[in-house]
């Protein structure tokens, strides 16, 4: 009930936990934002230290007030262990590669122990999807965190708030701590697998030379370019000589072909577009031709590789027109 | 979306071998001194349950059905009833517990049942209090509070090494015990008990009792167990001053002494006297009333009264150990009256028994003479006699005074006390037998004398018209190096003496002092912190008649200043940066100086490149602190460059 008052008044909800998201940089989780609250298993410890308290009293028996007043200073000292195992570190994140709609991002998260002890025992919990590792922080060490968090739909995917949580060392005591990172994922379109268009549009510009473009038909080797795809290096090639060949194809460095949102039947609706185009992006990369992307407002020169594939999907994914 | 298991919560985390070894473990050290207490087929059992949790768990067998378990349970405790006939006391109780620790690791899946079994260990160890206190015992129970607490530790961080884990432990109890010695010194404490406690509860405490029958007095002087401990201001007095009185017994019936109705009277301190003794006593339970002291009170101490006879009595039986400021003085001038019904009672003596006893009693009378006189034939019948003192009298039969004196002639000074006293009645004399302790070990290191009951004693008291009650010791009288020399003098070489008493173990004897000077320190003020010590310690702190409320008040301010400190102790771990961390936050402000700011996003080999490119005049010495910077903070552990080379490429770097 609190969650869903603190969901829908995020200002409150920043004030408690004393930051405002998203934090750029690296996040230190000072002791304000340490929560820390018993587990049931204290409140079972507390219980047995009121049994051997009466107990002590009853049989008077000095010793056995002096093992209730040691445990009851370790149970003390137990929660400041436990807000010690989270206080203090730092949190940043790293680099999530961009998925396809309907997969898992994996948000990097780096946990610095910035501590001469370590940290073990630390759980980091995705809040959203509940994803969760539990890792160990080495001391004045780096872990890492993989959060596989799953990605429904297109465009950036915020991390969102993340909770570190420690029961170390005693497990009577639970401190836990949000941090909301600037941490972000680019979601493409989910591609939809479909026959690529014909080329044949472009025709008017005179750009096609060659009819027939066949792919399979190999022709001969060129030099290596940044942009080629590693499936059309000649390896053998590569493997004998010191340079980087790439093997050329029949009407390869002629065929272009256009990915056209205007191309598209009208009365797809506009994430199916989306979802088409990402698909013919894959398919084209696949099979070697160079291919533009144009959108309503936005046009990608032809081009091929991992970075025309990449800048392709980028458009895709953040499209907002209608 | 579906939860998932909480991965640190106990319930899920199944309990694996490294735990369950753990725990094993640190319960068979704190049970350790039950199992030797408990009868052999329940500790049997109970080591079989820990064997039987360790087999499933290395034969990946399933853990016994619950079924199975409580009929374990069940029989366990008809084991117990048909050997104690009942549950609930000491002993069948702290042995039942001892039972369920093996019960519940066999039912132990999880961490969580770990945790519990955990906490039943620290039970376990407070229930060893209750036999015993001494420093073995509480060395022992710490190893015990050790290893538990490492054993929790390694729950909660399963794939930690063992010897971090105890490193952990060693901290948190560390860190734990100021929090302990201001709770122990502070906390109000209340006088148990706060309901009844069971029967058996004060079970096997020795001492002496309020009869005595031919016997049981050698039988207890056999026991090298500590009496009282009595720590004198100044000199202490010579061992033949040493007549510890204790029970005062009145009424033979042929064969027992009892010490029969008393009554109290108001306290009269004595006049006169050679010499006055303070002291303290601190006296070990007996679960009577007797106090001890040295014969005569010259006041009574707190919380005390005194009957006719002569006894000091507390309260309330001697359940815990008690200490006591005492004063006596030796010789005073003695009452001469006593009324005539406790006269009366102090000749009676049963009808046909000890014959030949009361005839020669009735010669000695019929010879004329006074009631001095009559003790003076009786000492000199003693001594005459020929008489062997000896731990292990023969037993007697109906007659016992007739074949002590007449046959045997061997005894223990309940013998000799006895027939003198009947000797002394028989002739018209009015005595009675006083209990106690005589003599006592002196302590060279500590000065305090150590009373066992090995020097448990009975000497006669006879009461002469014009003098009042005098002591007469018959057995030193007969044997004279008792009081004297102690028991080990009086007795014969070839007699078991307790081990302790023997002269050849001179150096044992030694370190016996020693220890006994410790554990006297211990007793003091570890065991026997009280409520009134602890009125004490307020009081020399300042503050008068400290309330619960406002040792409450002192406490919490303690503990909250405790805590703070311990934060501020981690804190202060925390907030020491990293040289590496250091050095590169200096790196930044020098070329920020220069106004080449490092952007958030900016990772250090981006950083130092810009900068390389902004300040080329110190181009190498930047590129070469990034390259530094970003080795020792994200390199492999090995073939680490060094971080002083580092700081001092930092330290002169002049960026232009």
């Amino acid at each position: 009930m609190i969650n869903a008052l603190l969901d829908r008044h995020p200002r409150i909800a920043n004030w408690i936990y004393g930051f405002t998201p998203p934090e750029r940089g690296t996040v230190t989780l000072v002791h304000r934002r340490v929560y820390i609250v018993p587990t049931q298993l204290g409140w079972l410890f507390a219980l047995t230290l009121a049994i051997l308290l009466v107990g002590s009293i009853n049989y008077a028996l000095s010793l056995g007030f002096a093992l209730t007043f040691l445990l009851a200073g370790m149970g003390l000292a137990g929660m400041v262990h436990t807000a010690r195992n989270l206080a203090r570190m730092a949190v940043s994140v790293g680099r999530a590669e961009p998925v396809f709609a309907g997969e898992a991002a994996q948000f990097r998260l780096y946990l610095d122990a910035r501590a001469a002890f370590d940290r073990p025992a630390i759980l980091a919990r995705h809040l959203r999807s509940r994803s969760q590792m539990v890792l160990d922080v080495p001391a004045a060490g780096l872990a890492e965190v993989v959060l596989a968090v799953p990605a429904p739909a297109r465009g950036w995917l915020p991390l969102g708030r993340v909770m570190l949580e420690t029961r170390f060392p005693l497990g009577i005591f639970r401190a836990w701590s949000y941090v909301e990172p600037d941490a972000r994922c680019l979601v493409y379109p989910r591609p939809e697998r479909s026959m690529l268009p014909a080329p044949a549009a472009e025709s008017s510009r005179g750009a096609l030379r060659s009819p027939t473009p066949g792919n399979d038909d190999y022709s001969g080797l060129r030099a290596y370019q940044l942009s080629d795809s590693p499936r059309h290096v000649a390896w053998k090639a590569v493997a004998r000589s010191e340079d980087m060949l790439t093997k050329q194809f029949m009407g390869e460095a002629a065929a272009e072909l256009w990915l056209d949102w205007a191309r598209l039947a009208p009365q797809l609706a506009v994430e199916q577009r989306l979802s088409r185009l990402a698909g013919w992006v894959l398919e084209a990369e696949r099979s070697g031709v160079q291919y533009g992307l144009r959108l309503p407002g936005v046009e990608i020169a032809p081009g091929r590789g991992e970075l025309q594939r990449a800048a392709c999907l980028q458009a895709l994914a953040l499209y907002n027109g209608t | 979306m579906k939860a998932l298991p909480h991965p640190l919560s106990p319930e899920v985390r199944p309990l694996t071998l490294r735990d369950l070894g753990w725990l094993t473990a640190s319960l068979a050290i704190v049970i350790a001194p039950h199992a030797l207490r408990a009868p052999w087929w329940l500790t049997l059992l109970t080591l079989c349950l820990y064997g039987w949790r360790f087999y499933s768990m290395l034969s990946r067998a399933p853990l016994p059905s619950r079924w199975l378990v409580i009929a374990v349970a069940f029989i366990g405790m008809l084991g117990v009833w048909m050997e104690y006939r009942t549950l609930f006391g000491r002993q069948p109780g702290v042995i039942l517990l001892m039972l369920f620790s093996g019960l519940k690791l066999l039912e132990s899946r999880h961490h969580r049942d770990g945790a519990v079994a955990a906490f039943l260990g620290y039970f376990l160890i407070i229930t060893n209090f209750l036999y015993t206190q001494s420093i073995p015992t509480a060395l022992a129970m710490g190893v015990g509070v050790f290893a538990i607490t490492a054993t929790l530790v390694g729950f909660s961080a399963p794939q930690r090494a063992p010897r971090a884990n105890l490193r952990t432990a060693g901290l948190l109890l560390t860190h734990a015990a100021p929090a302990a010695l201001v709770l122990f010194l502070l906390f109000p404490r209340v006088q148990g008990p706060l309901w009844g406690l069971p029967q058996d509860a004060y079970a096997g405490m020795t001492g002496l009792s309020d009869t005595m029958s031919p016997g049981n007095l050698s039988q207890l002087a056999l026991s090298d167990a500590i009496a009282f401990r009595a720590a004198f201001e100044g000199e202490s007095p010579p061992q033949p001053l040493r007549y510890w009185r204790g029970p005062v017994l009145w009424d033979f019936d042929g064969r027992t002494w009892s010490s029969g109705q008393g009554y109290l009277v108001n306290f009269q301190p004595p006049q006169g006297g050679r010499a006055t003794y303070q002291y303290s006593v601190v006296l070990e339970p007996h679960n009577h009333y007797w106090l001890f002291a040295l014969e005569t009170a010259a006041a009574l101490p707190e919380r005390s009264r005194i009957t006719q006879d002569g006894q000091i009595l507390s309260f309330a039986p001697v359940r815990s150990r008690l200490r006591y400021d005492m004063s006596s003085v030796i010789d005073p001038a003695r009452e001469p009256r006593e009324n005539r019904g406790t006269l009366g009672r102090a000749l009676r003596l049963p009808a046909d028994y000890n014959k030949r006893t009361v005839a020669l009693a009735n010669e000695w009378r019929a010879a004329g003479g006074s009631d001095v006189d009559m003790l003076n034939r009786g000492i000199a019948f003693l001594i005459k006699g020929r008489f062997t003192y000896t731990l292990e009298p023969p037993l007697l039969g109906r007659d016992s005074v007739d074949e002590f004196l007449f046959d045997s002639k061997a005894g223990f000074c309940e013998h000799f006390s006895s027939a003198f006293t009947v000797l002394m009645r028989a002739a018209g004399v009015p005595a009675r037998v006083v209990t106690g302790y005589q003599g006592g070990d002196l302590n060279p290191v500590d000065r305090i004398i150590t009373v066992r009951q090995s020097d448990a004693h009975a000497w006669t008291e006879v009461f002469l018209a014009g003098r009042g009650w005098v002591r007469v010791d018959p057995t030193a009288a007969a044997m004279p190096t008792r009081v004297d020399g102690g028991l080990a003098q009086a007795l014969p070489q070839t007699q078991a003496l307790p081990l302790l008493m023997r002269p050849e173990l001179e150096w044992l004897r030694g370190a016996r002092y020693r220890w006994e000077a410790l554990a006297h320190k211990w007793n003091i003020w570890v065991l026997g912190y009280s409520p009134e010590r602890q009125r004490d310690l307020m009081l020399s702190l300042g503050m008068r008649d400290a309330d619960w409320q406002k040792l409450t008040a002192v406490l919490f301010t303690f503990l909250g200043a405790m805590t703070i400190a311990l934060l501020a102790w981690s804190l202060r771990r925390l907030a020491r940066p990293d040289p590496v961390q250091k050095a590169w936050q200096i790196f930044c402000r020098k070329l920020a100086s220069r106004g080449v700011v490092r952007a958030p996003h900016e990772g250090p080999r981006d950083y130092s490149a810009r900068a390389a490119r902004a300040l080329p005049g110190s181009r190498r010495a930047i590129l070469r602190i990034g390259a530094l910077y970003i080795a020792l903070r994200y390199g492999t552990s090995t073939n680490r460059p060094s971080t002083a080379r580092l700081r001092r490429l930092v330290r002169e770097l002049r960026p232009t």
